[in-house]
């Protein structure tokens, strides 16, 4: 099964150099027995029922959904069903909102991501020079931060930012900005964004750190050493041999930024009140909830639930491609 | 897979010790350190203003009291939370909702992940990239389904129906079980397979090798993982909000906060004083796991 192979030779394996077997035993060593017929199944399938049955139908379940002309009436039973096709997805599409909210979607998201990534990774990298008490504290405190529920974590943000009472608006009161007195934060737009945004770096960015920094420790000191004393100067090292090979660790945790972020809901619904000011903070996932649930049309948030989750497929589908060519097997 | 100690010393170190170039390099360093501190503070910033406005005094906090610290510590906010109606049990409600999914989410997840790196059979790399794909589903999209599914399910078995706490034990069960197999399969790879060789030379069954040798090895690993079941749980307010609509008996703690949220006048004493409340079981969580999910994210991200 070369398409199993676990790792490239010369991907690390964290702590095993000298003791483990080498490589090429390895390959064919991973497993101990190969096939044993049912006794995997055994295993698996426990957690495959629960997923079958709370995953993988709720997922057909919301594609039906979406083909049908679902509301408050369907849902009780007075109204007979009614199938229309592909007419909610066609509604949609004819919508301005809806692109508006897309668009929303993909630059909020975005941003969240790429700050997220530039402000873990370069703490994972300022962490390996930090004395080791001041990285204690560097972790403790954005442990903090991770393990900060969504739900508390925009309570206490928009404390700070609160147009009257915040420390925010306060401050920069104080040092004479004046127009800030009683500015509300949530009023525009594209600050109501950048609002939620820091919340969700703020909590989100130890994630980064925390992957990013285990996967420079896992670099063998020893290809350090080789390569300096082959006369290779750090910049060098750092491009040629650490970024190479954390590359992987990089790719992983640029993927799962990229969905989680996509996926931000909390922080939108508490921090916005619902999506804003006549909608203007809706992204996709509080949009659908809002038309199935506010609205009571239960086909049309089904639909914008199967784009969301094709959108999301697409990034899947992109991630797989690169963890291809880049060698790494699953 | 070695453990990776946060607190540890760097461990590349200059060959060269000339005392010129250590000179250079603590100072550097000292830029490196007032940085990180700096960092570490803002960092921090937003916790310790939820903690000082939950305890200062709610005039102080109506008046918009900017002080970074209080004279009169006062315990009222948190009084006023713990007042609502139920508070207790919303916060029973949670702990039990959260601890059932951790358990059961990560047996699961602990026997398919064997299944998964143990064994190599026909589906496996299928089975994989389903797990990936089923991981990126976003949740709140089948909260419509859900609620449908567990409508009827109800009916069947009234457990699990809505407005019971099964309900959310069962979507959250189903919800953390692909990221957990993800994050396992490091941990479980990571066992020798002369272990297993020699446990069944010895005579143990496929099974008693699972239970008696490898969980205990991986359990560390395993706890560690448990804790983003139990975050994604602890913080969900979403499904609590769709499924337990009349039973405000089994309302989750979560919602009990955003019931400070008034349209007019926030109660910010008591929307702090609740919002510590609920970190810190969180915050307990992750600092005693904390060292063994630093290895297990490194472990997970390479397979």
């Amino acid at each position: 099964m070369t398409a199993l192979t676990p790792v490239l030779p010369e991907t690390p394996q964290g702590g095993t150099p000298g003791k483990g077997p080498t490589t090429a035993t390895r390959k064919s060593r991973r497993f101990t027995y190969g096939k044993r017929g049912l006794e995997p199944w055994l295993y698996l399938a426990p957690a495959f029922i629960v997923l079958i049955a709370l995953l993988g139908y709720p997922i057909f379940q919301l594609i039906n959904v979406s083909l049908y002309d679902y509301r408050q009436a369907q849902v009780s039973g007075k109204a007979p069903l009614n199938f229309v096709g592909l007419e909610n997805y066609q509604k949609l599409f004819a919508d301005p909102q809806f692109w508006t909210v897309l668009g929303n979607t993909v630059v909020f998201a975005t941003a969240c991501v790429v700050f997220t990534l530039l402000v873990g990774s370069s703490l994972a990298v300022l962490a390996t020079r930090l004395r080791p008490w001041v990285r204690s504290m560097l972790f403790v405190v954005s442990l903090g931060a991770w393990a900060t529920p969504a739900v508390t974590g925009s309570a206490v943000w928009l404390f700070l930012f609160e147009p009257t009472l915040g420390l925010v608006n306060k401050t920069l009161v104080a040092i004479g900005l004046t127009q800030f007195e009683g500015y509300s934060w949530t009023y525009d737009k594209w600050s109501a964004f950048g609002l939620v945004a820091s919340e969700v770096v703020w909590c989100s960015f130890p994630f980064v750190l925390v992957t990013v920094y285990a996967g420079i420790q896992a670099i063998p000191t020893e290809v350090i050493e080789a390569a300096r004393i082959d006369g290779a100067s750090m910049p060098r090292i750092a491009r040629s041999i650490m970024l190479p090979m954390l590359r992987p660790i990089v790719i992983v945790v640029t993927i799962q930024s990229i969905i989680w972020n996509f996926k931000i809901f909390s922080q939108i619904y508490i921090m916005t009140n619902g999506g804003g000011i006549a909608g203007q903070n809706l992204v996709l996932n509080v949009y659908g909830y809002q038309q199935a649930f506010a609205a009571s049309l239960y086909g049309l948030g089904s639909a914008l639930g199967v784009i969301m989750t094709a959108l999301l497929m697409v990034i899947t589908l992109v991630y797989l491609r690169i963890l291809k060519r880049t060698g790494e097997a699953l | 897979m070695t453990a990776v100690d946060v607190a540890s010393v760097p461990r590349r170190k200059t060959p060269t010790d000339a005392p010129q170039k250590l000179r250079k390099q603590g100072k550097r360093r000292f830029g490196a350190d007032a940085a990180a501190i700096i960092i570490a503070l803002i960092v921090a910033f937003p916790l310790f203003w939820m903690v000082l406005s939950a305890l200062k005094p709610k005039t102080a906090l109506d008046a918009g009291d900017a002080a970074p610290y209080t004279l009169e510590p006062s315990l009222d906010s948190f009084g006023r939370v713990l007042g609502v109606n139920n508070f207790g049990q919303y916060f029973l409600n949670s702990v039990i909702v959260a601890l059932v999914v951790v358990v059961l989410s990560t047996v699961l997840a602990f026997l398919a992940a064997v299944a998964l790196t143990r064994y190599n059979f026909k589906m496996r790399t299928k089975l994989l990239i389903i797990i990936l794909v089923s991981q990126m589903v976003p949740v709140e999209a089948l909260t419509i389904p859900l609620f449908f599914l567990l409508r009827n399910a109800g009916e069947a078995i009234p457990l699990v129906g809505l407005n019971q706490l099964g309900s959310l034990v069962l979507v959250h069960v189903g919800f953390s079980i692909p990221f957990a197999i993800w994050m396992l399969r490091g941990f479980v790879a990571a066992v020798p397979l002369e272990v297993e060789e020699a446990a069944r030379l010895d005579g143990a069954s496929s099974f008693r090798f699972v239970r008696s040798i490898l969980f205990p090895l991986v359990a560390p690993g395993v706890v560690a993982c448990s804790v983003f079941s139990f975050i994604s749980t602890w913080n969900d307010f979403l499904f609590a909000k769709t499924f337990i609509i009349s039973a405000q008996e089994n309302q989750t703690l979560p919602m009990a906060l955003l019931t400070f949220f008034k349209p007019d006048q926030n109660d910010w004493g008591a929307i702090m004083a609740g919002s510590v409340i609920m970190t810190i079981p969180v915050l307990i969580f992750f600092v005693s796991v904390q060292r063994k999910l630093v290895s297990g994210l490194a472990g997970a991200v390479k397979g």
